[in-house]
């Protein structure tokens, strides 16, 4: 109104900062705490941990699943969730290795074209939840299907060999960056997640994911087109989703059709770690990225220890159990 | 006089640190329809969750026919005939009607199955018994019964273990203006009958219809307890709040003729309301009343495009503007203050300055990156102009109190400098304190050329606040009062008795 005057924030910026640091940086906190908890443990234990190899296989690990898992924590924190993400993975591969095998296209163009489909498939779940008014858990569910079973259709169920494709193209998922030994992939998705979590905090339009899932009603009665901002993240994630198969393409210079199972669920998994609400309105990328980086590092320990695989999920369940059973409880003492 | 059915001798109640009820004496007769009123936390609820035996007193005894009762639980007070029918129905909605009316006794029979035809017929029989021409059947799923025919279910329920008490705990919260019709028809009946009924409600109108006796709390102490036919509506509300009405409201706008700021013409929106006409003027407070259910919301939601029109115009200065969608009435100057508030209006999990830039988000940005030293600096002037009560700015809006948490919405709606608000019921469940403040600032707004348009239920509200006062009534505007003609009688006559 024209007669408030506007007044300076009464506290500097430097302690509102804090506030908010301290604010949002508990879950983060936690997980970076056991990250290194891990790591001191595993350099005791294994030799071989803290070596420069080890490291860029572990980074490897979840680079090409930390796409997968921003674009799930942002439509977690629109309220959703998308289960289609590793169907969408295994049948972009199988769309850009037919066209490179069968049609003869250059890879790259093939690639495109992958990406143009993980595309179409977020939009697809994102036209049925907005338009159809589905809940998202069926029509990814339905979309995950879908396009596993065109995966297999289009692969006739046949990893495609994929060793001929270029080497620019291989560059992508095995090539290293000059003489330091870091593979190329690693740097791209950390590039990737800073801008993202940049976005999440800063951008005016992935506020708006925050606001829709934090009370999908108040966003619309705030002017926000609630439908839009769900179309997009479902959008986001397919194209991400596809990214991540191109890159699995190129680092295994495979198709596998039946691939990538359960890295839907890794990705909820590492997005909860991280301090996403499963109903929505809440989350970091930044925590999302560190819940990834530490069940990257329980598989990296496993790995070396020789220890069950199965040990491996058993030890991911009781963290996610307890991840999500702290904020519960800090929660309550909250309300 | 006849001994009372229930009677509360001295009781009293303390939740700790706070004294919920002090010494409070009561006596409820058979045939009698009792009202209990007050504002939040004036110590209704407190009294009948004693009566009812969800809460237990610390002093004071309670009366049964004359002998002195110990209510342990909402079973006892069942049991020895108090009924509570409670503000939320409380049905299992999956199950069929006979079931849940003998939800508590389908274990008396001693037999380890459910005999379905005997529930259905005693179920049947209590229904008919309460209205011989009940639509209702005992097998029918309870989810299929409209909001009042659910409502009679809970009375069944009540009258299947004899009660002769009954507790109506603001009973007309989530009722349309037929169901409440039809709600009071039940009422009557029960009267008829001989029990004692105790209707606890916010809505005077509604005790005036009703209620034999009035009984008014304040701050956990009795205040007065009348036959409803003695006391006007103004002397009542003077009773409950305890001070005078002149400090609540702030003084009315002088003069008017000013120019028309918002000309609705013709509005419709098929099923809900049609033909909606009216100016608002700029620096007045037009105020709208009706009853629930009367299209007064959805008047406000169609002019600012939250639903689409099917007919009509809305003209700003003069103008024919185009409203698809409630961004666009933003982008006009063309605000809405939802009547809902926890349900459509808050972020409760986002911070409070997250929660007063929504709207205004490109306003706080450049290039679509928040600057956050702008979002705060803008949260931080609203909480200061508003007499926010928070830490922080960013603070969770969960931690804040009603009243705080409605001056967050209304600063969200200020932060575009609007040319027209629409507020939905803007006092409701907030204390009279935090009322008054929401009045002066409409006034405020209103003197500095907003357009103000105010819908409330609250009659004493609607007659201390507004300029003009346009009434509805079933989908249609059926006048508008000015000056001295608007008072509650007046109101009440176009709200109900309108045949236009």
């Amino acid at each position: 109104m024209s007669t408030m005057n506007v007044q300076a924030p009464q506290k500097p910026a430097g302690g509102l900062a804090r506030g908010m640091g301290r604010f949002r940086g508990f879950r983060e906190g936690t997980t970076i705490l056991i990250i290194l908890v891990l790591g001191v443990i595993m350099s005791i234990l294994s030799p071989v941990f803290l070596t420069g190899e080890n490291f860029s296989t572990m980074f490897k690990i979840f680079a090409i699943n930390g796409l997968v898992v921003i674009g799930m924590t942002l439509v977690m924190i629109g309220g959703g969730i998308d289960l289609s993400v590793a169907a969408v993975m295994a049948l972009v591969g199988v769309v850009a290795g037919q066209l490179f095998l069968v049609y003869h296209w250059d890879i790259w163009t093939a690639s495109l074209a992958g990406l143009a489909v993980g595309t179409v498939i977020g939009f697809m779940n994102g036209f049925f939840v907005t338009r159809v008014g589905l809940s998202p858990f069926i029509v990814t569910l339905a979309l995950s299907f879908m396009a596993r079973g065109l995966a297999f259709v289009l692969s006739q169920a046949m990893p495609l060999p994929l060793n001929t494709i270029s080497n620019s193209f291989k560059f992508i998922g095995r090539g290293v960056i000059g003489s330091t030994g870091i593979p190329f992939i690693v740097v791209l998705f950390l590039a990737v997640a800073l801008v993202f979590d940049f976005l999440s905090r800063r951008s005016t339009v992935i506020r708006r994911i925050y606001y829709v899932g934090s009370n999908e009603k108040a966003a619309r009665f705030s002017g926000i087109n609630v439908n839009r901002v769900r179309m997009g993240i479902y959008v986001l994630s397919g194209a991400l989703a596809a990214v991540a198969g191109i890159f699995s393409v190129s680092r295994f210079n495979s198709a596998p059709p039946y691939g990538y199972a359960g890295v839907e669920m890794t990705a909820i998994c590492a997005a909860v770690i991280g301090g996403t609400s499963m109903n929505g309105g809440e989350g970091t990328i930044f925590g999302a990225v560190l819940g990834i980086a530490m069940l990257a590092v329980i598989e990296t320990a496993t790995n070396l220890l020789e220890i069950s695989p199965y040990l491996k999920d058993l030890i991911t369940g009781a963290i996610l159990l307890t991840a999500v059973s702290i904020d519960m409880l800090s929660h309550r003492k909250r309300a | 006089m006849e001994t009372p059915i229930l009677e509360v001798r001295n009781i009293s109640k303390r939740f700790g640190a706070t004294q919920a009820l002090t010494g409070v004496s009561l006596a409820f007769h058979a045939g009698t329809v009792h009202a209990v009123v007050g504002e939040n936390g004036a110590g209704k609820s407190t009294l009948m969750n004693l009566v009812g035996g969800v809460h237990q007193a610390d002093s004071g005894e309670i009366l049964l026919d004359g002998r002195r009762v110990t209510l342990q639980s909402p079973n006892d007070a069942l049991r020895m005939g108090v009924g509570f029918v409670h503000q939320e129905i409380t049905l299992c909605q999956h199950m069929s009607v006979a079931e849940n009316v003998f939800m508590h006794s389908l274990n008396d029979s001693g037999r380890p199955l459910v005999r379905f035809s005997e529930i259905q017929a005693r179920t049947r029989k209590l229904l008919t018994d309460f209205d011989a021409h009940s639509p209702i059947d005992p097998r029918q799923l309870v989810e299929a019964l409209s909001v009042s025919q659910q409502q009679v279910v809970e009375i069944v329920k009540a009258l299947s273990v004899n009660c002769r008490v009954i507790i109506f705990d603001e009973p007309t919260a989530a009722l349309t203006e037929s169901e409440t019709e039809a709600l009071f028809r039940i009422i009557t009946r029960l009267k008829e009958k001989g029990i004692a009924v105790i209707y606890i409600s916010h809505r005077l109108a509604e005790i005036y219809r009703i209620a034999d006796t009035v009984t008014v709390l304040r701050d956990g102490t009795l205040i007065d307890t009348k036959p409803v036919g003695s006391m006007d509506q103004l002397s009542l509300v003077h009773s409950m709040v305890g001070r005078e009405l002149k400090d609540i409201y702030p003084p009315k706008a002088r003069g008017n003729g000013s120019e028309v700021l918002m000309d609705v013409r013709g509005l419709s929106l098929a099923g809900e309301f049609e033909e909606v006409s009216f100016s608002l003027r700029q620096g007045e407070i037009l105020g709208f009343a009706g009853l629930v259910g009367s299209g007064r919301t959805e008047v406000a939601r169609t002019i600012c495009g939250l639903y689409r029109k099917t007919g009509g115009e809305v003209l700003l200065n003069g103008e024919r503007i185009s409203i698809r969608s409630y961004k666009d009435a933003i982008r006009q100057g063309i605000v809405y203050l939802t009547e809902d508030r926890a349900k459509d209006g808050l972020f409760l999990d986002m911070s409070v300055a997250a929660n007063i830039s929504v709207i205004s988000l490109d306003d706080v940005a450049r290039l679509k990156l928040i600057q956050k030293r702008k979002e705060l600096g803008l949260a931080q002037k609203f909480v200061s102009d508003m007499q926010i009560k928070v830490a922080s700015p960013l603070a969770r809006l969960r931690s804040l109190s009603g009243g705080n948490q409605q001056k967050v919405l209304v600063s969200k709606l200020l932060t575009i400098s609007p040319k027209v608000v629409l507020m939905d019921e803007p006092t409701r469940g907030i204390d009279v304190g935090a009322k008054t403040q929401i009045y002066h600032l409409l006034r405020r707004l209103a003197s500095e050329g907003v357009g103000v348009l105010m819908i409330s239920s609250e009659l004493p509200e609607i007659v201390g606040v507004c300029d003009r006062v346009a009434v509805m009534y079933e989908g249609r505007m059926c006048g508008i009062l000015e000056g001295n003609h608007i008072n509650e009688k007046s109101i009440i006559q176009m709200a109900c008795l309108s045949t236009s």
